[in-house]
């Protein structure tokens, strides 16, 4: 479902004397569905850069990466687009949203998009903002108001409206409670279990154990450590 | 799948100076893009010849019509382009003065078009003006009231209004929040990603605000001295910017 | 008779106003710039319809002049003194034996023949004037059939006064093409205006000439929930006793007594001397 076939990036700062700073180097990874892959490394080790260069928000420099058979190193926006929509979703620890939506439809959007009816959009929404423990009483207000929790949470469920075929999930279960943990935890049992390959990013250690499948250490792919 | 617009090689000089060259694009149906840059990099040059309201010196601009499939624009005929640009598109100015009558109520300017596409049904035009009203967050009990007593915000909203009412495809705008407060413009801008959802619109939206990209437009387009310097998904030009220009304009914003 | 060229214009003048007017006639509605010429008279006096009538006058032709449809106010008088100075034509109060009339404001009561021009004074020509100020654009808007902006002006009397509140200068449609100014004539005349005569319409500040062939379609603007109604006051003539005829109010004194009465001065003498009598009629003869 996720390849990467010796995929490298660097950033060229063309206003800092156009230093090129070389940050991956052959990287190479392959996700079955049903599979999930925690990246592992020492901060800095870039992990976030390999994650954003599968969601096609960094350009790759060279090599391919794969995703339900698109390329997103080479691919048009709009096929990004389309493949963020259907295919790929991506659970950032942070929440954007445009100021004064409410809860409710920030969760249901991603459903809209693929156009789910608009009621059972907001039903599945309701569904995913209970189990996260959002009170009901806030579904109306936006999310953009809410403690960092609770923003988390919001971002959760709705990174988890839609069942893509492909996850990226960045420290799922950072900043929650016990109970909200098991509640993500689950979900992403439950995603793999219908089949999503999953890429993700997990501090917590005992969490990555029991979702995980396997690791992937990333510093193999910082130039000049693999050489 | 036919893009809804195709632009080829359009270029724009004033005498020797150039407005805008060597710029293509295709843009596809609910696609909506950013074109961003400094003043005088040529963006609103470009969107005035996409418009129609300039004429390019070289290129097309090829629109898939609902009658005729893609036509080139800028060779069709002005009455032709002229509806066109009363039906399928919609332009919405900086300064909504621009784009109002403002001798005229808001039902009256957000009927105009409806008439001009020879609605002469009253009751109906005022139906649908206030729906409209309704949409754009505006009371219906000001479909009376001229522009002339509604806030800049308001003002933009009803321009906006006026525009979409004929359900076009395509949409122009140039610096739609521009010389709005802060909160006034958040407002604006939900309310038009979410008329750009519901209603399926593709749309091409010029500013130089960062910002303003980053919530509206999914792919965007940088501009400077007249070039196109860097193309893209949108997150993907901002956050991994790789042109030298696009890593300054990035740069130089103000972080809140 | 004097030393003026017949009425007044040089003939190269003439024939080329008489070139727009066959332009307009042919393309009826179609505003067509003329070189409008200073007349002895101050624009606002109907110097377009002057200049209009001087060209299409011949000497057997008898003149009629009227203001809001009386022939003996100020304009009308000095208008017809003007041609017969000028001119030296026959002049006449009676519709019925006028071959060229010129009028402001009003088209009379009686039916126009075949063999009658009717030649308006038109201030301003442009129907979209006061809603779009660009001649540039109010002409693009003519040549493509942009009218739209028409309803908006009616749109807008609706929503103000609820109903077309229009009275005078109401806007129509000629020959299924252009939008046209009928002149500052009472919408009650706007269903005369598909006539039998030959209609010609100057504006002499404006530089326009336009036009009206005989026996031509002419639509007054409207909505279907809101259709176009030709409105007068609601009264018999006061004088003549006529409950068909454009109305005049006066008022009489200032405890508010009012009468009404026909603005066609010559339709309403005419009746009188058939017999017909209003309800103060015996005062006003007294």
């Amino acid at each position: 479902m996720i390849e990467l076939k010796d995929v490298s990036k660097s950033f060229t700062l063309h206003n800092q004397g156009s230093a090129v700073i070389p940050v991956m180097e052959g990287a190479s990874l392959k996700v079955a569905p049903g599979e999930c892959v925690a990246l592992t490394g020492a901060s800095g080790a870039g992990k976030s850069t390999l994650m954003r260069v599968i969601y096609g928000n960094y350009l790759a420099a060279s090599g391919q990466v794969l995703v339900g058979g698109l390329d997103v190193a080479k691919a048009e926006p709009r096929e990004i687009l389309a493949l963020r929509r259907e295919t790929l979703g991506y659970v950032s620890q942070f929440l954007r949203v445009v100021p004064r939506v409410p809860t409710l439809e920030v969760v249901a959007e991603p459903l809209l998009a693929v156009g789910c009816e608009k009621q059972a959009a907001l039903d599945k929404a309701a569904e995913l903002l209970k189990r996260l423990n959002i009170p009901e009483r806030l579904w109306t207000l936006s999310p953009t108001t809410f403690s960092g929790g609770e923003q988390q949470r919001v971002n959760i469920a709705r990174g988890f409206a839609h069942e893509y075929p492909a996850m990226l999930l960045d420290e799922p279960t950072a900043s929650l409670d016990a109970q909200n943990r098991e509640t993500v935890l689950s979900l992403i049992k439950e995603a793999k279990e219908r089949g999503a390959a999953i890429v993700g990013i997990f501090h917590d250690v005992d969490a990555r154990e029991r979702v995980c499948d396997r690791e992937v250490n990333v510093s193999e792919f910082t130039p000049g450590v693999a050489a | 799948m036919t893009p809804l617009l195709q632009v080829k090689g359009i270029e724009k000089r004033y005498g020797a100076r150039i407005g805008c060259t060597d710029v293509g694009f295709d843009l596809y149906r609910g696609e909506v893009m950013g074109i961003v840059g400094e003043s005088g990099s040529g963006k609103s040059t470009l969107l005035n010849c996409l418009a129609g309201h300039l004429e390019p010196d070289a290129g097309q601009v090829v629109f898939d019509t609902r009658a005729d499939g893609p036509v080139d624009t800028v060779t069709m005929s002005e009455p032709e382009r002229r509806m066109l640009s009363r039906t399928d598109w919609a332009f919405v100015h900086q300064h909504a003065r621009d784009g109002l009558r403002m001798s005229v109520s808001a039902g009256g300017n957000i009927g105009e078009r409806l008439m001009a596409v020879g609605d002469r049904h009253y009751g109906d035009i005022r139906d649908k003006a206030i729906d409209w009203l309704g949409r754009v967050e505006i009371e219906a009990a000001r479909v009376d009231d001229r522009p002339t007593a509604f806030s800049g915000g308001m003002q933009q909203r009803l321009q906006i209004a006026r525009n979409l009412v004929t359900g076009p495809r395509l949409v122009f705008m140039d610096e739609p929040t521009g010389g709005l407060d802060v909160s006034v413009q958040a407002r604006l801008l939900d309310l038009l990603r979410g008329l750009v959802r519901e209603m399926g619109l593709s749309a091409i939206i010029v500013t130089h605000d960062l910002a303003v990209v980053r919530l509206l437009a999914d792919r965007l387009m940088v501009m400077k001295d007249g070039h196109v310097v860097e193309a893209g998904l949108t997150d993907q030009v901002l956050d991994d910017p790789q042109h030298a220009y696009t890593q300054l304009l990035v740069s130089s914003v103000l972080q809140v | 008779m004097s030393e003026y060229n017949f009425a007044y214009l040089d003939e190269q003048t003439k024939r080329m106003i008489r070139r727009a007017i066959l332009k307009g006639l042919a393309v009826p509605g179609y505003q067509v710039p003329f070189a409008s010429r200073e007349m002895p008279m101050p624009y606002g006096w109907g110097t377009g319809g002057v200049q209009v009538s001087a060209a299409t006058l011949t000497p057997e032709d008898t003149f009629k002049v009227i203001d809001q449809g009386a022939d003996d106010t100020t304009n009308a008088v000095s208008i017809r003194k003007f041609f017969e100075n000028t001119a030296g034509v026959e002049t006449t109060e009676e519709t019925e034996k006028a071959t060229v009339i010129q009028t402001r404001h009003r088209i009379p009561e009686a039916k126009l023949r075949e063999d009658q021009i009717i030649v308006y004074q038109v201030p301003i020509p442009e129907p979209l004037r006061f809603l779009e100020p660009r001649e540039t654009e109010t002409r693009k808007m003519h040549s493509l059939e942009e009218y739209g902006l028409m309803h908006v002006k009616l749109y807008e009397d609706i929503s103000q006064h609820g109903a077309i509140s229009t009275a005078y200068a109401y806007p129509v449609k000629v020959s299924d093409r252009y939008v046209m100014d009928p002149s500052p004539i009472p919408k009650f005349d706007n269903p005369k205006l598909e006539m039998d005569a030959i209609q010609l319409f100057g504006a002499g500040r404006e530089q326009r000439i336009y036009a009206v062939p005989p026996h031509t379609k002419v639509v007054s603007l409207d909505f279907e929930d809101y259709p176009f109604e030709a409105t007068k006051a609601n009264h018999p003539c006061d004088l003549c006793g006529a409950e068909d005829s454009y109305l005049d109010e006066v008022i009489m004194d200032d405890a508010g007594n009012r009468m009404f009465v026909c603005s066609d001065t010559d339709y309403c003498r005419s009746r009188r001397e058939a017999g017909h009598v209003g309800r103060l009629a015996e005062e006003d003869a007294a």
